[in-house]
Order: structure tokens, then C-alpha cells, then sequence
């Protein structure tokens, strides 16, 4: 149906043109990645978005904040004085544990692990395909966020950032299924690869010979290997095992410990091997 | 007079469909978060077709990429295909009772969802979940409300 007076190219000529444009856009980023400063560039320009839409949340929580009473802020103040003391109890046994363990290594003869560093960044947005488990957060490149730095949460291991624009970076969840990591079974060192299947709450060990020694309930930390995520830190937890003769491989799934389907706030991780540094907004906690 | 009137609100109503696309929302209720953008795009290309195009469609499409960090020209094809259709037949659909109208919609949602996937599967790999499509069905159940929401607006701002 035309309408009376069309101007210029026919409507299917226009279409046309678009979809050459967005189909070469597709090529360049996909075949030749060739689109990453380009997106850089535009996911500075975009982040306006991303920091509108936590706006409404943010004005709750100060409200919230505001109404809360003197009582319950008072409650809750003495509540963290005694996870605190808890908590530098633990920190005291970890830094004698952390000076033995360096000993250890150096008669051992090994590298001593340098200690990382880390910043707390908040989640802006989320991308929510299933098939694109993504989170932004409101760190970028002005503040040394890097692609390929681990991200974790009080939990263990959430992600990498696989891009960085000025003041935000996107953050690949261990549950999207184009992600895989290397993990290696607490209990007995058995190495493994977790790969994301789009579910939120769930992970899938590849390669799995139906007469491997994995239990369910094993804690699975995260390998070292590949150089991305930092060693030893936990990941997941065998949640069942399916070994079905018929298959080629064990069907095993694990539950990760980070809270994917809900993470607000994160940490950032600079290992002490990584090239770029922190740059903190203002004074923050170093170690 | 170059610059036509009610851009402003115009401009607006597509930031305002790209925050909602982005918004931090319940885990629950994830799964089921309306296609704002689609939406907004259908519901002008069939009240102003003379003005918001082919052109504004590849934009939106290009900046939905970006937001949802895919492969640039994913979500632009998928859009615009559907706003294809939305041109093709703009004064058909615009004389539809609500009711036609939102089986309609379900469909062009439907239909921009399936290439996407098709898209990323084809690129990335991506798997199917049925949960991939529940968007349709509650895109559909809000599309008279938004309409009328719609319309409302244009008329006070005069969007013509």
C-alpha cells in the first residue's frame, strides 16, 4: 500500500540499503572485530542511559535511607561492630596463615603470591537475553578497568569484563554460553571446565568421563590456568551428576556461588601481575 | 521552521524505551520484561510513517546493540525487518480494533525475535529457551495500554 505522495526510494529500496549497512556492521564486528573502538566510543556515549536507569532505584534507597530511624540505625551500627570484630579476628589467623604460606613457598622454592588489588564497582544495567548473560558497571578505563579483569562478588567468582568504555565496562557473567572457565575440584584436584548454558543458576562441566572420581557437593575453585581468573578462589558446587551410559560424556551441572541472577555490587580484581593500575575515585581501602 | 514539532518528546520517548529495555528489574519478573524498544518503534512507524523511518529504525536498532552488548547490527536487522512490514501495511494496522492490533503486534515481536535469535545463533552459538519468547506474550498484554498511552502523548505534544 503506497501512501499519496512518497518522496525518494521506494520503500524497499530503503530497506534494502539498511539492511546492507547493518549486515556489513554485523561482518566488521563479528568476522574482522575491527568495531571495538567504535563501541568503546559509543558505550561512553550511551552511558547516560545505563546511569538513567538506575536513577529511580537510587532515589529509593535514599529515601529509604532518609526514613530510616535513629533506632534501627543504631541496631544496625552495633550489628557491623560485631561482624567487623568477627571479621579482623579471621583477617588476623589469614595474615599469619599468609606469612606462613609465603615461607613455605620460598623454601619450596616457588614464586611467592603477591597480593591483588581490588575496587568495589555497582551494576548499572543488565543485558537480558538468554543468551547474553551481561551486566555494565559504573567503572570504566578512567579507572583502570582493563578487558579480561576478573570480577567477583563476597562469593566467589562472577565474570571477566570483556569491554571497557570511559567511566563504564561490561561484564560477562560465568553462566553465558559463550563462557567457559577453568576450575579444578577442591577435594582432589581433578581439572575441569565449566561452561555457561544461559541458565543463571546453573553451569555445565565439559568433557566428563562417566568413571570420574567428582562427588556431588564438591566445591570447585577456580584453576589458574589461562591466565584470566586469579587461583583458588570458589566457584562452584556439584549440584547432580547424570552419568547415562548412553551418552559420551557425564552430564554434570554445578551451581555457582556468586549470586548471578541478582549481583548489584562487585569487586573488581588487579592481580599483581596485571599492567594496568587502579585508579581509585577517592580514598579507598589498599592492601 | 526546520525542526519539526514535538521532536523534543519524540527523542524522549526513545531514551525513555532504551532505559526501560536496560533497567535493573526483579529476577522474576526478567524473563518477562515487555520489548519496550520494538514497541515504541511499531507504535510510531504506523501514527507518523512519514517522518520516523527506515533511517530512525537503524539507529535504534544500532543503539540496542550497544546496550545489550551483541554483535553491532543484530538487534537493527531484527527491527528492521519488522518495521518493514509495520510500513508496508502502517494503514491497515492503524484502523485495527485494539484487539487485531495486539495480535499483530505479538506477531511483528514474535517475528524480531526469532531473527535474533537466528542471528546469534548463527554468529555466537546461542541456544534455545522457550523463556526467550514469554517478551511476546507480555508485550502483547500491554500494547493497548501503551497505545493508548501512546497516542495521549503524541496528541499533547502535537508529534505529527
Amino acid at each position: 500500500m503506497k501512501s499519496l505522495f512518497e518522496h525518494g526510494p521506494s520503500l524497499r529500496t530503503r530497506l534494502l540499503l539498511a539492511l546492507i549497512i547493518a549486515g556489513a556492521l554485523m561482518f566488521l564486528d563479528h568476522r574482522l572485530q575491527t568495531m571495538q573502538p567504535v563501541r568503546s566510543f559509543l558505550s561512553t556515549a550511551t552511558a547516560p542511559v545505563q546511569y538513567l536507569a538506575v536513577l529511580p532505584e537510587e532515589v529509593m534507597n535514599r529515601v529509604v535511607y532518609l526514613a530510616t530511624t535513629r533506632s534501627a540505625l543504631r541496631e544496625e551500627n552495633l550489628r557491623l561492630r560485631d561482624e567487623l570484630l568477627e571479621l579482623e579476628m579471621a583477617v588476623q589467623r589469614l595474615n599469619f596463615l599468609e606469612n606462613e604460606n609465603a615461607r613455605l613457598r620460598q623454601l619450596l622454592g616457588s614464586e611467592v603470591r603477591q597480593a591483588s588489588r581490588r575496587m568495589v564497582a555497582e551494576v548499572v544495567a543488565v543485558a537480558t537475553d538468554p543468551f547474553s548473560h551481561q551486566v555494565v558497571i559504573n567503572k570504566g578505563y578512567a579507572n583502570g578497568v582493563y578487558e579480561g579483569q576478573p570480577v567477583l562478588d563476597n562469593r566467589g567468582i562472577l565474570g571477566q569484563v570483556i569491554s571497557v568504555a570511559r567511566t563504564t565496562a561490561r561484564v560477562i557473567l560465568i553462566s553465558d554460553q559463550s563462557h567457559a572457565i577453568s576450575l579444578r575440584a577442591e577435594r582432589n584436584d581433578i581439572r575441569v571446565i565449566a561452561k555457561g548454558i544461559g541458565d543463571l543458576n546453573q553451569l555445565e562441566l565439559s568433557f566428563i568421563p562417566h568413571s570420574t572420581e567428582l562427588k556431588e557437593g564438591d566445591v570447585l575453585v577456580s584453576s589458574g590456568l589461562g591466565g584470566v581468573f586469579p587461583e583458588g578462589y570458589p566457584v562452584a558446587q556439584i549440584s547432580s551428576i547424570d552419568r547415562d551410559e548412553r551418552l559420551q560424556y557425564a552430564r554434570v551441572l554445578v551451581t555457582p556461588f556468586a549470586q548471578l541472577d541478582r549481583v548489584r555490587t562487585l569487586l573488581l580484581l588487579w592481580p599483581a601481575n596485571a599492567t594496568e593500575q587502579p585508579v581509585y575515585d577517592e580514598v579507598e581501602d589498599v592492601d | 521552521m526546520w525542526i519539526k514539532s514535538g521532536l523534543l518528546p519524540l527523542l524522549l520517548s526513545y531514551v525513555i524505551a532504551l532505559v526501560l529495555m536496560v533497567m535493573p528489574i526483579p529476577t522474576f519478573l526478567e524473563a518477562w520484561r515487555p520489548d519496550w524498544v520494538s514497541m515504541v518503534l511499531i507504535y510510531w512507524l504506523m501514527a507518523i510513517p512519514h517522518r520516523v523511518g527506515v533511517t530512525t529504525v537503524l539507529v535504534m536498532g544500532l543503539l540496542t546493540d550497544i546496550l545489550m552488548g551483541t554483535t553491532f547490527g543484530v538487534y537493527a536487522t531484527g527491527l528492521l525487518i519488522i518495521a518493514y512490514f509495520t510500513l508496508r501495511h502502517f494503514q491497515r494496522i492503524r484502523n485495527y480494533s485494539l484487539v487485531q492490533q495486539t495480535l499483530v503486534i505479538g506477531l511483528l515481536i514474535l517475528g524480531k525475535r526469532l531473527i535474533v535469535y537466528q542471528l546469534e545463533h548463527f554468529l555466537n552459538d546461542a541456544a534455545f529457551h522457550w523463556s526467550y519468547l514469554y517478551p511476546v506474550l507480555s508485550s502483547m498484554v500491554l500494547w493497548p495500554w501503551l497505545f493508548l498511552v501512546m497516542r495521549g502523548y503524541r496528541r499533547r505534544y502535537l508529534i505529527r
